[in-house]
């Protein structure tokens, strides 16, 4: 772990450290990265075959850091979650069915067929889905965690962004604001090499890590092929931001392993950054750390993956069943009659069984 | 009731709003102790305290941004932009995110952008415009425009209230130009509902914020029988209320300050010729600035913003046709 402002999130780091993943954990954090990896793949194969509008978006290669990141956060925080970022969803307790449909433009799909692909969050499972300008979703966070501190809440914001989002001025506004209110807010940077084509050395001159330095809170560097590292990360900040300490942005190095979107054949991609990040892949490295650290039986964690992606099968013939949107939809909830909270996510970390709901006490 | 001009209307429905819901809070630039350009939120920091009126940077789509996502999680808040042109500078979280999260996922956004809009001070074309116009093409912003000192109590009250995102001008022409007797303590107007601020039978105009007090002028000194509809809210529109006066009097002139290609009272006047055609005894008219922006100088500004003798003759036109 690099740390641009150690002393801030060195305390939490080292107690979060201590061996806060049970082996059932370990077990969630497979399933989840394999199920975002299947239910992915099944999408791909659903546009390929014309069933999906439009064009088809996922975070191939960047499992690790959706799962990882939401895995550490309560029930009750709060999340707007990208397009690279479905393992997130899965966490919070969307399930793959949803996902397809929303795809497909069906009624079952999160959104009703109201927004297409990654457009969606279940407000009802805490999270606000993003918009395609980036990164909006970043003030967005800000002002949960405004809310969050206003009322003086243990609760916590989170949002992804790229490393392509970093480039805006809005990145700018969102993390001087957070900065000087010392909002309880995480942010999440997906560092996948790419904006679209645009490579890092077009996108920034300074490292955007480096940068959170700058905005008064401490950017930490993780490896983000590796989920343990961005949930430990996370944990922490998350921890961090509960206490009082304000943002941490948490920038996981990765790379997109498919195009930009399903139309994009990634030929600006150099072959060899390709298969060295190939035989990085977050979710074979994990399986193979299970069983040659963490004393997983390799069938333990082969049977895992293979029970998720007949899950992800079955969901898919869910989502091929559910019925297109009624077209008079269309007309519909352009203005809301009242405000209703969000609902809360589920919280697999084992944690939250412990704690509760408003468990903002370490379980350590 | 007490006599308050319209700004002093403006911070009455502020202060009684955050007496009555503690949810509610202010968040712009130099609004806290400074008490805002406009001094409409003076004193509402030492009431509330500078957690509650929030002064923020010089970043309009934080601002915006915040707001929307402290309306998601349950607070009012209600952003002041320091003049309305600078919702350009966060009009992409306004209409991308806060205009469309409850049509796309059902999430309400309960929040207020409080607009100073308008010219006649030599504030040039960055400090005077009418932007109306742009919120009503993003569908999912309510847009209210208030003319008098107790709508715009009455009506911000309700736009705080209200569960979407509201985007409030205020006539900065208005503010301190403009009084009248206000209800004391809690009060609220309805969203939607126009107000006839002069009965007439021969012709009606049909205003919003400044022009208002332009068409009630010019009624008053040409003392014929003509109607002044003050829309107070352009979206929702009350379109019950343009087409019973305009079938009333058959003459309809559309009057306001923003430019005119596609501003509010081109919607109007296109109500008005697909549902009440058959009705008219005229062509519809309109008075607006042109097409231009708003120039510095005194004469240019004159000769672009609508004046009254223009609203007169326009009267009189229309009530010789």
């Amino acid at each position: 772990m690099r740390l641009s402002d150690a002393s801030a999130v060195g305390d939490a780091t080292v107690a979060l450290d201590r061996g806060l993943l049970t082996r059932g954990d370990r077990v969630q954090l497979l399933r989840l990265m394999e199920m975002m990896r299947a239910a992915e793949e099944r999408g791909l194969a659903l546009y390929k075959q014309g069933k999906v509008p439009g064009s088809f978006y996922d975070g191939r290669g960047e499992e690790a850091i959706s799962v990882g990141a939401a895995f550490a956060l309560g029930p009750r925080d709060r999340l707007c979650i990208l397009h690279r970022d479905l393992g997130a969803h899965f966490v919070r307790g969307v399930t793959p069915d949803r996902y397809l449909a929303n795809y497909m433009g069906r009624a079952g799909g999160v959104t009703g067929g109201k927004d297409g692909n990654m457009h969606f969050g279940d407000r009802a499972l805490g999270c606000v889905g993003m918009v395609s300008m980036l990164p909006d979703m970043a003030p967005v966070a800000n002002g949960i965690a405004l809310a969050f501190k206003m009322r003086g809440e243990p609760r916590v914001a989170l949002t992804f962004f790229g490393e392509g989002s970093t480039a805006n001025g809005q990145w700018h506004e969102a993390m001087n604001f957070a900065g000087i209110h010392r909002l309880p807010v995480v942010f999440v940077l997906e560092n996948n090499r790419f904006a679209y084509s645009t490579p890092n050395q077009l996108e920034f001159a300074v490292d955007p890590v480096e940068r959170a330095s700058g905005y008064g809170f401490p950017g930490v560097g993780v490896d983000g092929n590796d989920v343990e590292a961005v949930f430990t990360a996370t944990a922490a900040a998350a921890e961090r931001a509960r206490e009082g300490g304000g943002p941490t942005l948490i920038g996981c190095e990765t790379m997109r392993m498919h195009g930009h979107g399903a139309h994009d054949d990634m030929s600006y991609v150099p072959a060899a950054l390709r298969e060295e990040w190939e035989r990085r892949d977050p979710i074979d490295g994990y399986a193979a750390r299970l069983v040659a650290e963490l004393g997983f039986e390799e069938s333990e964690v082969s049977d895992v993956r293979a029970e998720v992606r007949s899950y992800v099968a079955e969901c898919a013939e869910r989502a091929l069943a559910s019925p297109p949107p009624e077209p008079e939809v269309a007309g519909e909830g352009v203005f809301a009659e009242r405000w209703q909270p969000l609902g809360d996510g589920a919280a697999p970390w084992s944690r939250w069984a412990e704690t509760g709901a408003d468990g903002a006490r370490r379980a350590a | 009731m007490a006599e308050l001009t319209y700004l002093e209307a403006i911070s009455d429905a502020l202060r009684t709003e955050m007496r009555r819901d503690d949810s509610v809070f202010c968040l712009g630039e130099d609004i806290g102790a400074f008490g805002g350009a406009f001094k409409v939120t003076a004193g509402l920091a030492e009431e509330f305290g500078a957690d509650r009126v929030l002064d923020a940077p010089l970043a309009e789509n934080a601002i915006i941004g915040a707001a929307t996502g402290a309306a998601i999680e349950g607070m009012r808040p209600v952003c002041e932009m320091q003049f309305a042109d600078f919702v350009a500078c966060g009009f992409d979280q306004l209409v991308n995110v806060a205009a469309k999260l409850h049509y796309r996922q059902g999430v309400a956004v309960p929040m207020v952008v409080r607009l100073p809009s308008g010219g006649g001070f030599s504030g040039g074309p960055f400090h005077s415009q009418n932007p109306e116009a742009w919120f009503l093409q993003a569908p999912g912003l309510k847009v209210l425009a208030p003319a008098t000192a107790a709508d715009a109590k009455g009506l911000l009250a309700s736009a705080i209230r209200d569960p979407n995102p509201v985007c409030f001008l205020e006539h900065k022409g208005l503010y301190r130009h403009v009084r009248g007797e206000v209800p004391e303590g809690e009060y609220t107007v309805p969203i939607g509902k126009a107000r006839v601020a002069r009965e007439g039978a021969e012709l009606t105009v049909v205003a919003y914020g400044s022009a208002v007090h332009l068409a009630l002028a010019a009624a008053e000194q040409l003392g014929e029988e003509i109607e002044v509809l003050d829309l107070r809210s352009l979206c929702p529109l009350d379109r019950e209320a343009i087409l019973a006066s305009a079938r009333k009097t058959g003459k309809v002139l559309i009057a306001h300050e923003a430019t005119r290609a596609c501003g509010a009272g081109a919607e109007v006047a296109a109500l008005i010729g697909e549902e009440a055609f058959e009705d008219l005894d005229a062509p519809i008219r309109r008075l607006t600035a042109p097409d231009v922006p708003i120039p510095f100088s005194p004469p240019l500004e004159q000769a672009v913003l609508p004046q009254l003798e223009q609203m007169k003759e326009a009267c009189r036109e229309l009530l010789a046709y």
